[in-house]
């Protein structure tokens, strides 16, 4: 059961062969037996769950049922979730319940998914391995002295140690890819506007896309079906047909043109990574997809540009984070600007006030022009380096990441080390495409460790994601990383 | 050595919408603290701005009756700074791509009283005023710092209000231009319908720009008087900061450059802050908003809802209806005066000038005595038409037409005479001029019985006047008219009488 697919947990349901609240007690029997040692949720609500579950039962019995009805699924602890408690991962709001549903908690609602619990995550979603949550780092299942990646680390952990169906995650520079490479998972950031941003708390909003992170390509595909769709209260949800991603996914890959950045495969890549990689690449050519090298010239910039736009954007979305309405307040304060010193200096982490700090110097009189604007400027030079490579191949490749998953602390007082392992994954997110990575293999084992998990990343046109599900459910069902899991912890 | 003094104004429009600028959280006056304050409105986390495309409609609107250019891609952005009736931490602003650009409003000058600097010129004058543009933001709620026992209390119902920052070139030189582009502006915003220009509840507060130089020189530092909310306060304001600055000047100081309050108490103005500690806002786009495009079609479609604009109707009043431009600039001094003025001319075609006499005369001051608007006067404007026509018929003397006015303002009496039709307030004007016995007598035979009446009285008058004394004319007509009620129709009267004192 906790390694079938959606579609196979779906007809389950729907033949009542198990029942929502069984598969629900099934899953939040298993969290409260191993998150004490992974630690991927922040929060569950037995209560609130199974009372879904229930719903979700008599709406099986009634034949009403959706493809995901009944299904629990995990949410990254960044979407609001009416009588949840939401914390983004951080102090500032351990104690804020939200009174409002997040866009996508809606949509998961409206199709009867259960929601099984809120996933650990970065703070604020700054952080690539989860070690910046101020409710403590989530180990990876695989070993539990490496980092699970981040921000969306508690939802990738989930995923691969079978402690949820499926999960949402969300991606600003990298954080549903990141972590689903290096647990061993596959994971979708849609192109930006897909996915409503409303609920969805704010990190960079120029660059933040919700997106589903699962075992498999078609599972993404079912979980992308229940995400995506307009939402007039998002001003930068765009207004689509709504689709069907699964409808693709027999299709053959012949004549498929891949793309290979040559700057994704040069210094900086580590080599196991490289291996398991080419293997994958290899593995595409047999099933009848041919290699077009390609430049990605500006991607250089990606990570400078990056740390100058997210900031900016990050330290004016958590403005409103003041001790005021909601959200942590110091006890002590001798008057107003001590309360927001204090309240803040308390609620936020170190990373968040770094971000703060580079964000509100970028944006500052005299730094602006050579800051912020001059990154918008290189912002549109790497956009437009992808869409002149989309002129000669129809999906791009290289890897997700540039290491397999590192050891806990390992790069906590090194932040631009940190940021680097973004450096595959920031230039879709400035670019706004979609990108998606699956398990392609893993590194050598050494030491006594086991080998970690690799990731492949698939990088597709606007609004392609069609063809990227495409191509990864048919290198999924030519081999059998995704369906690997953890040993039994 | 004589000082000029330089003033330019921003004023904050509330925009009429009946919602918020980025959410649906309503916008009514005076509601109990945070009860129209939704989840936007109080910035929850992961909530976010949408557009309320009646705010923009209004701007549009605006713009076109300032003549003014229409962007058409503006764009919000972000205006950082922490204050706890500001929610967000930022206010959302346009910056350096406002919706409305360069534009320009044409005031009456009218000298204020104690007003120095206008003094010498007590005539009143045409000016034209620069408007450097107009911007769409979102307002801030309230701060009580009363009934707090020492805390402060937080309402959010104004948080994310409508408002349309107007800025002015510094084209005024004196409180009464300043006072003048205010009550324009004022009187603009209520006619093409997009503020309800309440100052008492904060719907126009003006903030002024006050400096002073020597004629010819460079711009002086200027200091910014904040939050003005009545055009009395504006100009004693004014006058008070701008002779501060000249005696500072005069006395060896310097001006620095600062935000300073109006005292009402006082009469003087007190400096809150200093530019040198102002904020860095950090200003960047909204990432949650899309640039505001309009486009021609948009800008038409607003166009063909624009009512005809005050400096339109004083020209049309001048060149077709044959009004001085006094009378064209007060009839217009607020849209309902010139609706009124409108369907009454309606009624009574081709008596504009009694039309604007009664409204300027009788009509005028009677409201300002009850402290009234003209949507509030009991007479009907198909009323004082009917009126008017009785007069040029001669039905009734202007005298006995000021009587039957008086009735009219009682609205019980107002009220029984109703109706759309001309013929229905024509029966019930006839009514009460029959029943208060007010008909003016123009049979010739009463009229000459009367006057051989006066004259046999006053013989020894009568025999004055034939030696030569005209003056006592006058005396005569005002016998006559008293002996008549006031009835004798005026015209007939006088020659009958010039005709019998002749001999």
């Amino acid at each position: 059961m906790l390694n079938s697919s959606l579609q196979q947990l779906g007809s389950a349901l729907r033949a009542r062969k198990i029942s929502s609240v069984e598969l629900t007690r099934l899953y939040l029997d298993r969290i409260a037996a191993l998150n004490p040692v992974l630690n991927a949720y922040i929060t569950t609500n037995a209560e609130a769950s199974l009372a879904q579950a229930r719903d979700a039962d008599a709406r099986l019995a009634a034949g009403t049922a959706d493809a995901l009805t009944g299904i629990p699924v995990a949410q990254k602890d960044i979407f609001c979730a009416k009588g949840w408690r939401t914390t983004c991962g951080s102090k500032m709001l351990a104690n804020f319940v939200s009174p409002y549903d997040a866009h996508v908690i809606e949509q998961f609602n409206n199709v009867g998914a259960v929601n099984l619990g809120k996933t650990n995550m970065d703070e604020f979603a700054m952080g690539s391995s989860n070690e910046t949550s101020y409710f403590g780092a989530v180990k990876n299942p695989y070993s539990q002295d490496a980092v699970p990646g981040g921000s969306s680390g508690g939802s990738a952990c989930a995923v691969a140690a079978r402690l949820c169906a499926a999960a949402t995650g969300t991606d600003t520079g990298g954080s549903i890819r990141q972590p689903a490479a290096l647990c061993g998972i596959s994971g979708l950031k849609p192109t930006y506007g897909t996915v409503s941003r409303y609920g969805m708390i704010a990190f960079a909003s120029s660059l933040d896309q919700a997106g589903p992170m699962a075992r498999s390509a078609e599972d993404l595909a079912l979980m992308l079906n229940v995400m995506t769709g307009f939402d007039e209260r998002d001003s930068t949800s765009l207004q689509r047909a709504k689709e069907d991603y699964a409808r693709d996914l027999a299709k053959p890959l012949d004549g498929l043109r891949i793309g290979l950045p040559k700057e994704f495969f040069a210094e900086g890549l580590s080599n196991d990574v490289a291996q398991a990689v080419n293997a994958a690449i290899a593995e595409y050519k047999k099933l009848g997809a041919s290699i077009v090298e390609i430049s990605l010239p500006n991607s250089r910039l990606s990570v400078p540009v990056y740390y100058v736009l997210a900031p900016a954007e990050a330290s004016s979305n958590l403005s409103r984070f003041d001790g005021v309405r909601y959200g942590y307040r110091a006890p002590e304060y001798s008057d107003l600007t001590d309360m927001y010193e204090k309240s803040r200096a308390q609620g936020f982490g170190a990373e968040v006030k770094r971000r703060i700090m580079i964000g509100t110097y970028v944006l500052s009189h005299g730094y602006y022009d050579a800051y912020y604007l001059q990154a918008q400027k290189i912002r549109r030079l790497i956009a437009q380096d992808f869409t002149d490579a989309f002129r000669q191949c129809d999906v791009i490749m290289g890897p997700t990441s540039p290491s397999t998953a590192f050891k806990l602390g390992e790069k906590g007082d090194d932040p631009v080390q940190m940021y680097l392992s973004d450096i595959y994954t920031i230039a879709v997110n400035l670019a706004g495409l979609p990108g998606m990575s699956i398990p392609c293999g893993f590194g050598a084992a050494n030491n006594g460790n086991p080998g970690m998990p690799v990731g492949l990343q698939i990088i597709g046109n606007y609004f392609d994601e069609v063809r990227m599900l495409n191509v990864a459910h048919q290198y999924q069902l030519a081999t059998d990383w995704h369906s690997r899991a953890p040993q039994e912890l | 050595m004589t000082w000029e003094i330089v003033i330019g104004l921003e004023v904050h429009a509330q925009l009429s919408t009946s919602s918020k600028i980025f959410c649906g959280a309503p916008t009514a006056f005076g509601a109990e603290p945070n009860t129209q304050a939704d989840a936007v409105s109080i910035a929850l986390p992961g909530v976010l701005p949408v557009l309320n495309k009646g705010a923009v409609e209004r701007a549009i609107k605006f713009g076109l009756a300032v003549g003014a250019h229409i962007a058409p891609r503006s764009v919000f952005a972000r205006k950082n700074y922490f204050y706890p009736d500001l929610p967000k931490g930022y206010q959302i602003s346009q910056f350096d791509l406002p919706v409305v650009g360069q534009g320009a409003l044409t005031i009456q000058v009218e000298p204020l009283s104690g007003d120095a600097a206008s003094a010498g010129s007590a005539q009143a004058y045409e000016k034209v005023v620069r408007i450097t543009r107009a911007h769409l933001e979102e307002d801030a709620g309230k701060s009580l710092h009363e009934d707090f026992h020492g805390m402060t209390g937080i309402d959010l119902n104004r948080a994310g209000t409508p408002l349309l920052e107007i800025v002015s070139e510094p084209d005024m030189r004196s409180a009464a231009e300043a006072v003048a582009y205010a009550k324009t502006l004022h009187s603009l915003v209520r006619w093409i319908g997009i503020c309800d220009g309440n100052m008492q509840e904060g719907s126009f507060r003006c903030d002024v720009n006050v400096s002073v130089r020597r004629p010819g020189e460079p711009l002086g530092t200027r200091r910014e008087i904040k939050n003005l909310n009545s055009f009395k306060f504006m100009q004693q304001a004014i006058d008070y900061e701008a002779q501060w600055q000249i005696d500072t000047i005069e006395n060896g100081g310097k001006i620095h450059q600062a935000t300073v309050l109006f005292n009402p108490d006082t009469g003087e103005t007190l400096a809150m802050r200093s530019k040198e500690e102002a904020h860095d806002y950090r200003y960047f786009p909204d990432p949650d908003l899309l640039p505001l495009d309009i486009s021609e079609e948009w800008k038409e479609q607003v166009r063909a809802t624009l009512p005809e604009l005050p400096q339109a109707k004083q020209t049309r009043y001048v060149n077709e209806l044959g009004l001085s431009a006094y009378d064209a600039s007060t009839l217009t001094a607020s849209r309902e005066m010139a609706d009124f003025f409108e369907a009454a001319l309606a009624k009574a075609p081709g008596q504009a000038k009694l039309c604007a006499n009664w409204i300027q005369g009788e009509i005028s001051a009677r409201l300002n005595r009850e402290n009234k608007n003209i949507t509030d006067a009991p007479i009907k404007p198909i009323q004082l038409a009917v009126l008017i026509g009785r007069i040029v018929d001669g039905t009734i003397s202007n005298s006995a037409a000021k009587q039957i006015f008086d009735h009219l303002w009682t609205p019980s009496v107002a009220e029984l005479i109703i109706g759309d039709s001309l013929e229905e307030v024509t029966r019930g004007i006839y009514t009460l001029i029959e029943a208060k016995g007010l008909k003016q007598v123009s049979d010739s035979g009463a009229i000459e019985a009367l006057v051989d009446e006066i004259i046999a009285a006053n013989a020894d008058k009568v025999a004055e006047y034939r030696s030569g004394k005209d003056k006592l004319f006058g005396f005569f007509v005002g016998l006559a008219m008293k002996a008549s009620k006031g009835k004798a129709n005026p015209a007939q009267l006088n020659d009958v009488l010039k005709r019998k004192l002749a001999g």
